[in-house]
């Protein structure tokens, strides 16, 4: 009779019959399938509707890696007792761009709000330019997802979406934190910028507050300056601007026409 | 905001480094747990303070976003933030969210310890 010897280095999975890549799952954080993977530069497709521009290739910002002072800002709304956090954010996911104000596209997948997602926006910033930028799907679950900006875009941070009950009631919320890119669109949110933001949100807030059957939707508003350094060694960022590089793109969209050869 | 699910426990580790063991789910919910243990770690006079994730469980982008809040604190206070203990994953959404370039990640505390001495 031969007795069967353990090798030494067996691992508690490998003895009920696991491979190491099962194990390696089996042992998978609660919040593993919420992240996206991990990326050092954005990739992304053509999309109709949108210019497309200054996304492919750029690295993703976040509020260490911005110019300005950091700000976090928190618009809310109460939701009413009737839907759940969960209804209230399958619905801003599956809905996300007709939410945002007139004149604004988001192009997003065709799944809707994943992680690991790619959305292309044109912003309307006023004398028939778009400022062509994106967002990256950095986290999403049943009740909040999370969306981080590339180099280039206004803001270099993050803003979450999420819905809560609390008091018998759902609350939604979108909460910002970020930094001004560059000098220049640091310039440009301390003269207005903040307020159109502000806007910007409580509209969004508001149209979905009314898709979800709010009677009479009211946003509040919190801004908080987190930090009032501006991080000069961040300044540099300006290269990337993707509000000069969009109204270039739109100065010389005419010559490029011009010089392409007829179909 | 939900009930935090989570325990951070202070200690001095020499060097004049603190260290937070954080146990549970790093969410926007334990911010007022995070900036008390920081606060308790600052007070020894602390010039790094090494947030030990070893017994992390779970966190989401407002755990996240309440790490660069307290990044800044710790800036305002010039102090260092130091992390370890991260596993695979979790390090994978440091470098993802760059909190890695102001965040110094270790893979365990004997290491953190060993550069806070040179």
């Amino acid at each position: 009779m031969s007795e069967e010897t353990m090798p030494e280095h067996v691992t508690g999975a490998e003895q009920i019959g696991l491979s190491a890549r099962e194990a390696k799952a089996a042992v998978q954080p609660r919040d593993a399938g919420n992240w996206a993977a991990k990326v050092e530069r954005l990739a992304v497709e053509q999309r109709d509707g949108v210019r497309g521009t200054n996304v492919a290739g750029r690295r993703l910002t976040g509020p260490v890696q911005g110019f300005g002072k950091m700000w976090e800002k928190t618009y809310t709304l109460n939701a009413g007792q009737v839907t759940t956090p969960q209804d209230a954010i399958a619905t801003w996911k599956a809905h996300f761009p007709e939410f945002w104000p007139k004149g604004n596209r988001f192009a997003g997948a065709l799944a809707g709000i994943s992680p690991g997602d790619v959305a292309l926006l044109d912003l309307a910033i006023g004398g028939g330019v778009k400022l062509s930028t994106g967002v990256f799907v950095l986290y999403a679950d049943q009740e909040s997802f999370t969306l981080m900006t590339p180099q280039g875009h206004m803001f270099a941070g993050w803003i979450t979406f999420s819905a809560e009950r609390a008091g018998g009631a759902t609350t939604v919320r979108a909460h910002v934190l970020m930094r001004a890119n560059d000098p220049l669109y640091e310039l440009g949110m301390t003269f207005g910028g903040h307020a159109k933001e502000d806007r910007f949100w409580a509209q969004t807030l508001t149209a979905l507050g009314t898709r979800l059957g709010v009677p009479d939707p009211q946003v509040q508003t919190r801004s908080i300056c987190v930090d009032s350094h501006r991080q000069w060694r961040h300044a540099g960022n300006v290269w990337h601007n993707a509000m000069l590089r969009s109204t270039l793109q739109t100065l010389t969209a005419p010559l490029h026409r011009r010089s392409r050869p007829a179909a | 905001m939900g009930e935090p699910a989570v325990v951070m426990d202070v200690r001095q580790a020499g060097g004049s480094m603190a260290v937070v063991d954080i146990k549970g789910d790093v969410t926007a919910a334990c911010e007022p747990v995070l900036m008390s243990a920081y606060e308790e770690a600052s007070g020894g006079g602390a010039a790094r303070v090494l947030l030990n994730f070893t017994g992390l469980e779970y966190m989401n982008s407002g755990g996240i976003g309440m790490l660069v809040t307290l990044l800044v604190r710790a800036g305002r206070q010039r102090q260092k933030l130091a992390a370890c203990g991260l596993s695979e994953h979790y390090r994978e959404i440091f470098e993802l969210t760059r909190l890695d370039e102001a965040i110094t990640i270790y893979p365990d505390e004997a290491s953190a310890l060993a550069d806070a001495g040179r």
